[in-house]
């Protein structure tokens, strides 16, 4: 597919109508729900006047707390799609047995698991985590901004309208139909020659930019912006844990980004890396992409750790078991994370000494991830654990992720490997730690700092419920994967026509019923927020500490103002508000100096979604389009270089009322 | 908590129906020593995991917060005694795994010859191999039989207790052979050629299929491989003899062309050069374009930093 | 973090320090920290070029290779190779020079020195241009063969950060002239500086890896 065979359209370049499915029912029904949707929102927006609010307070917004929220919300959006994607697929293997089709053509199946795996990877799990982490560190560190607030507001642009590119190609074209790491020559030009490969490169390209520009601020903001006295060694475990995952995200995504640069260039300009012909080698990309790949997995998981091992500490009332053990076993996982990737294909046929290696090493993680988790639990051990729900994901995560882990560790065994790769016994571990690690982490992390960011607790009951649910719903639905996997089944099988394989149904009839029981976790979850929402009056926390907790975020109140701490704290030991809460600290109420703060700038949306433009007209090959956009980017982001005026001081009368206000409310409650 | 607990118990059945899951279950020797590793290593780990799993109930239950009476020490965080059992018994279990990882990874190493044939039965001295040439087409396989001179799509046969020995490569994008029965999967990919030693023990029917993911017709990419006793080979070799047609360069284009759910058909003459030539990516075309050409090519010009590696795995 | 660590213990009997009480800017203080990163970030890009080309780079596909580029002649001319890398390594002491007058605060030779290390980036890039324009001539493209797609592929990584570094220290000069050497300037004159001298790094790396590697023995 060179672009320069037929004369293309200027303008459309190979965009016809025929790119929209307007017959395929299903599409066209999302469709019209996404479109009503959209301009209910819109509307609603206009009606109450909210444009001007959203643009200057959220679109344009520095503010690290906003940004944090604003990933978790595009996360959670995504996650509708994901999720969607997920029980399309549980329906289809669950009836596409005994001469059944299913409902599922192989160009729908394959676009639904490779959108599901890359909108679950990137779109869901990873802004998830970014999200988080930016909303915490800075409070954590005592810091009142990250190191580059414009480029954390570029970041989330960037992650965003990647996320918009994976969902405009179900509308316009395809999707990619080569699994979520995209391997040549299956993505190539030759076998995959339409758009759903370029709309799945440039969807990474951008959301891997997205992520690198995160990784930089944030890496340097945990360096540089930490709080009088917080050395590296009283640094919270979530900072511990964020620290390690920016370093991996900076030294592992660049070869995300090679590696879909040059199939990129493949596809578009005819280079050879990964043609099988004139000397390239498709073995090149599987292994660039596992490099990234390998690291990216555990890029997800450390924050998650991290969330455990404060949520642990809190709710059993006591300090955490084995710090510095804690801080050496990250290190650890982040380092030997790199020199493990080739576990990923040890059926290539490496030759036994290169996969022993890499098996070994691969082996050698689960020993600080046990010490881990060792160290929870000796957490707990002579403490007094109170199960609220952040707890109940932490006690439910531990049980869960033994047994992904243990089916990790059987991977990593070349010989064993040999009959589990690929085989639905794999896409059982993968979902057990992402789901019984990430998804369980970030439903604890949600419902722990919740009143921090909007000053009121989520109510407990639906939160358990949506603990038990997802618990369940998680076995019922993968035990049986498992179990389909060691009676030979491969992933990414659409139809059971061999009649040998008859049997095995009941097994997929199960799983799409585990699928409906996690479903009903989500639905649990929402309604927890709705309810929470409609009775935060009552849940309203004034404290700014509701778990007694033991970390600086606890010490400012709930929302915490714009600029985080009325005066920089210092820091003298590990767990430094349980520290001030022991030895007697007394909020200042006087003495408030102006404090110098970052100015929103709408550069990132405008530069994001010019990027947006570019890659939908370059995926078309709409040349004049992708010019002109290209041209006006460099224009904005050379033209915000001509910005000086990037701060301004918040007076000091308006801290000192807003901190007024807070020590009423705190008076108040006695 | 009644309906968690009835929903719960889904699962049970979901694992007592794995007692005939084939990879628990294999029939060629390779398999078997695979599944004994898998076993192996997870009863290794076992105790470890079991433990620890029940220490999570047992202290989130103990150290509850309505229980008052048990200890409460809120500043014990740190123990040299324990920190060395933390850090021990992992390393322990580790070293022991990876003892049987490192000399696994050689002794099942998919390249080795089959040294023997069941546990208790090595391979007679001077026993050939059979070959198999294998080449994996969207979406189907080829199975060429160099020494009998057939070749199959989507059927394959092999004598019980006799070595194998197949060579893999594919057309177009990669595929994976896998038969659990036999032996672990390996890659078939274009242009390069990977191997694969087995032996099956019982005679019977396995199912095999193709477990790397390569487009539209993937799913239906499976096929039937045949344990069976000398003597019905033979047969076997017989009947497609008989039945089967040609297969040149020409009926090799034609049968490439991608195609779902292919029957099952035999060939009775092959182009003893076809497989190399596939390997080499010049069915049909000048020996010029051929891959081993330009890697001597490559060898004569290449140098410093830029070697050509001929062996490209 | 400036008046920290003093205040860390108080002492015996007093109540330990909380807060500060003083405010400081700290604009920019992690600048050149954050620039660092962002370098190495491009560092590992650079080594998975190099990795690829070391694994493809002797891919010639029946097409030229460094030493014959199929018309009798050689694909790679060291002399011209040679006076690029002479360039760029001037123009990174020039680079330097600029720097010494920057710290000093002297707006007029700044530029001046600054100026001369974009006119070594272009006659860079204009030798750059005609060795590949000659390349395509003879019809050696990215098309022909895996070791072409990744020499060009690096050497067009390559020379895609040298016209970034002129784009900037062009619009560097115009916000110097604007606002002076103001300590905002000032910094991104310094990131400048480490990118331009990575710049030259990476081609001292083309030039020995690729280049003499390929032509030598
Ligand atoms: C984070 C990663 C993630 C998550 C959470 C999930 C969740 C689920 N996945 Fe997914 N899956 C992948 C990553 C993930 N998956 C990947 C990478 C692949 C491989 C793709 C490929 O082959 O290329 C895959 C493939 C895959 C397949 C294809 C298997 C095959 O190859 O044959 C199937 C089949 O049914 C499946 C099912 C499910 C189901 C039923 C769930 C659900 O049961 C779980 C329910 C999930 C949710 C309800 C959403 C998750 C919630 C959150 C993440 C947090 C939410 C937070 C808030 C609400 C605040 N997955
Ligand atoms: C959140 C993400 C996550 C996490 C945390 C892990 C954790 C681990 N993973 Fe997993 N993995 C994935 C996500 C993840 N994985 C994904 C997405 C894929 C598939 C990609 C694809 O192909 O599409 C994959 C694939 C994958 C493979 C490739 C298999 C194949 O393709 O054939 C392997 C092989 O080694 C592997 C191993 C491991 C190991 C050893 C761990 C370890 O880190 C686990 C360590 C934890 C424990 C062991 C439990 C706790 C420990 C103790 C209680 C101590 C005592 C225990 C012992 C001494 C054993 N994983
Ligand atoms: Cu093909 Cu390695
Ligand atoms: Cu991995």
């Amino acid at each position: 597919m060179s672009p320069d065979t037929p004369p293309l359209d200027p303008i459309f370049g190979r965009l016809t109508l025929d790119a929209i499915p307007y017959q395929e029912p299903i599409l066209v029904v999302t469709f019209a729900v996404v479109a009503l949707a959209g301009i209910f929102a819109v509307g609603a927006l206009t009606y109450f006047r909210l444009w001007g609010y959203l643009w200057r307070e959220w679109i344009t917004s520095v503010d690290h707390k906003r940004i944090g929220i604003m990933y978790i919300v595009l996360a959670i959006i995504m996650l509708v799609r994901g999720f969607a994607d997920a029980i399309m697929m549980r329906l289809q293997q669950a009836i596409a047995f005994n001469g059944s089709e299913g409902y599922l053509p192989a160009h729908h199946y394959d676009q639904i698991f490779t959108a599901h795996g890359v909108i679950m990877i990137f779109f869901v799990a990873t802004p998830l985590i970014v999200g988080v982490m930016n909303f915490v560190i800075p409070l954590q560190i005592g810091a009142r901004d990250v190191s580059f607030p414009y480029l954390n507001n570029l970041g989330f642009w960037l992650t965003a309208v990647a996320a918009i590119l994976v969902n405009v190609s179900l509308f316009v074209g395809e999707f990619s139909q080569g699994g979520w790491v995209g391997e040549p020559p299956l993505t190539g030009a030759e076998a995959s020659p339409g758009v759903g490969v370029d709309y799945y490169l440039w969807a990474l390209q951008i959301s891997g930019l997205g992520t690198i520009i995160g990784g930089i601020n944030l890496l340097a903001t945990i360096i540089k912006m930490r709080a009088p006295g917080l050395t590296f060694m009283k640094l919270p475990i979530f900072c511990w844990t964020s620290l390690c995952v920016n370093a991996l995200i900076v030294l592992s995504f660049p070869f995300l980004t090679i590696a879909v640069t040059l199939l990129t260039l493949d596809r578009l300009f005819g280079t050879h890396f990964f043609t099988a012909d004139f000397g390239g080698n498709p073995m090149a990309y599987v292994n660039l992409v596992w490099i990234w790949g390998h690291p990216e997995v555990y890029i997800l998981i450390l924050p998650a750790l991290g969330v455990y091992s404060e949520v642990a500490a809190v709710f059993s009332g006591k300090r955490l078991f084995g710090y510095t053990s804690m801080v050496y076993a990250t290190v650890s996982i982040t380092v030997i994370g790199f020199v493990v990737w080739l576990h990923h294909f040890f059926t290539m046929g490496s030759g036994a000494s290169v996969n022993g290696f890499f098996g070994l090493m691969t082996a050698l993680i689960a020993i600080p991830t046990g010490v881990k988790v060792y160290n929870w639990l000796f957490t707990m051990y002579r403490g007094r654990v109170r199960f609220e729900v952040p707890m109940m994901w932490t006690i439910s995560f531990m049980l869960t992720f033994l047994l992904g882990g243990l089916t990790g560790v059987l991977c990593s065994i070349p010989a064993a490997d040999f009959q589990l790769h690929n085989s639905l016994f794999l896409v059982g571990h993968f979902h057990n730690v992402a789901i019984g690690a990430i998804v369980f982490a970030m439903m604890a992390a949600i419902d722990y700092w919740f009143p921090k960011a909007f000053g009121f607790r989520l109510e407990p009951f639906w939160g358990k419920l949506s603990v038990w649910f997802w618990t369940v719903g998680f076995f019922v639905a993968f035990l049986p994967i498992y179990v389909a996997g060691l009676s030979g089944v491969t992933r990414r099988t659409r139809v059971f026509d061999d009649p040998s394989e008859q049997n095995l149904q009941i097994l997929f009839v199960i799983a799409a019923i585990g699928a409906f029981i996690a479903l009903l976790g989500v639905v649990f979850f929402l309604v927890q927020l709705f309810v929470s929402i409609r009775n935060r009056e009552a849940l309203r926390d004034t404290t700014g500490d509701p778990w007694n907790a033991r970390t600086l975020e606890w010490s400012t109140s709930s929302p915490p103002p714009e600029y985080n701490f009325a005066f920089t704290p210092v820091v003298h030991d590990v767990d430094a508000w349980a520290d001030m809460k022991a030895r007697g600290y007394s909020r200042p109420s006087e003495g408030f100096k102006p404090i110098h703060m970052p100015r929103n700038t709408a550069t990132g949306i405008v530069a994001s979604v010019l990027l947006l433009i570019f890659s939908f007209a370059v995926i078309w090959y709409m040349w004049l389009v992708a010019g002109v956009s290209f041209a006006l980017l460099l224009l904005v982001l050379i033209g915000h270089t001509f910005n000086y005026n990037r701060s301004f001081h918040i007076p000091a009368d308006v801290v000192a009322r807003t901190e007024s206000e807070r020590t009423r409310l705190l008076a108040q409650q006695g | 908590m009644k309906p968690h607990r009835i929903i719960a118990l889904l699962p049970l059945v979901a694992i007592l129906s794995a007692c005939n899951a084939v990879v628990l279950h294999p029939s060629g020797d390779v398999a078997v020593q695979q599944r004994d590793l898998l076993l192996y290593a997870t009863e290794l780990m076992a105790i470890v995991i079991v433990p620890v799993a029940f220490l999570t109930i047992l202290f989130a239950w103990h150290y509850r917060h309505t229980n008052t009476k048990a200890r409460y020490e809120p500043e014990w965080h740190h123990s040299t005694k324990l920190e060395v059992v933390i850090w021990g018994v992992p390393v322990i279990i580790i070293i022991f795994l990876g003892m049987a990882t490192w000399t696994t990874a050689h002794t099942l190493d998919p390249y080795r010859q089959i040294t023997r044939i069941a546990p208790d039965q090595l391979v007679p001295p001077g026993t050939k191999p059979l070959q198999i040439e294998v080449v994996a087409l969207d979406w189907k396989w080829l199975f060429i039989y160099p020494e009998q001179g057939i070749a199959t799509v989507n059927d394959v046969a092999a004598p019980v207790n006799q070595p194998i020995e197949f060579r893999l490569t594919s057309s177009r994008v990669q595929n994976a052979l896998s038969i659990p029965a036999l032996a672990g999967q390996v890659y078939a990919m274009p242009g390069m050629e990977t191997e694969l030693h087995a032996v099956i023990n019982e005679p019977g029917d396995y199912r095999g299929y193709s477990s790397r993911f390569s487009g539209a017709g993937f799913s239906k990419m499976h096929f039937t491989f045949h344990g069976k006793s000398a003597a019905d080979f033979d047969k076997w070799v017989a009947d497609a003899k008989a039945t089967g047609t040609t297969l040149d360069s020409a009926t090799y284009l034609q049968l490439a062309v991608p195609s779902e759910g292919e029957p099952v058909h035999r060939y009775a003459n092959v182009d003893p050069e076809l497989y190399k030539t596939i390997l080499d990516r010049c069915v049909g075309q000048s020996p010029n374009m051929c891959l081993s050409t330009m890697r001597a090519n490559d060898l004569k010009k290449g140098n410093g930093l830029c070697r050509p590696n001929v062996a490209s795995n | 973090m400036t008046t920290t660590t003093t205040l860390s213990h108080a002492k015996d009997g007093e109540a330990p320090v909380f807060y500060l009480t003083e405010e400081h800017d700290h604009d920019g203080h992690s600048t050149v920290i954050g620039f660092w990163i962002f370098l190495m970030s491009d560092v590992l890009l650079f080594c998975g070029l190099f990795a690829i080309y070391a694994w493809l780079g002797g891919h010639y596909a029946n097409g030229p290779s460094p030493l014959d580029d199929g018309h009798g002649g050689q694909l790679f001319h060291l002399p011209v190779v040679a006076v690029n890398t002479v360039i760029m390594l001037a123009s990174s002491f020039i680079c330097a020079l600029a720097m010494v007058e920057t710290r000093k605060g002297n707006v007029g030779p700044a530029l001046k020195w600054f100026g001369l290390t974009a006119l070594f980036g272009v006659a860079f890039l204009y030798n750059q241009v005609t060795e590949y324009g000659h390349m395509a001539e003879i019809g050696a493209t990215y098309q022909t063969s895996a070791f072409l797609s990744c020499f060009i592929t690096l050497i067009i990584a390559h020379s895609f950060h040298v016209l970034t570094g002129i784009v900037w220290v062009a619009i560097l000069a115009v916000q110097v002239l604007q606002h002076g050497l103001n300590p905002a300037n000032e910094r991104r004159a310094v990131c400048f500086s480490m990118f331009w001298n990575f710049i030259d790094i990476t081609w001292v790396c083309v030039f020995i890896f690729v280049y003499l590697m390929g032509v030598l023995r």
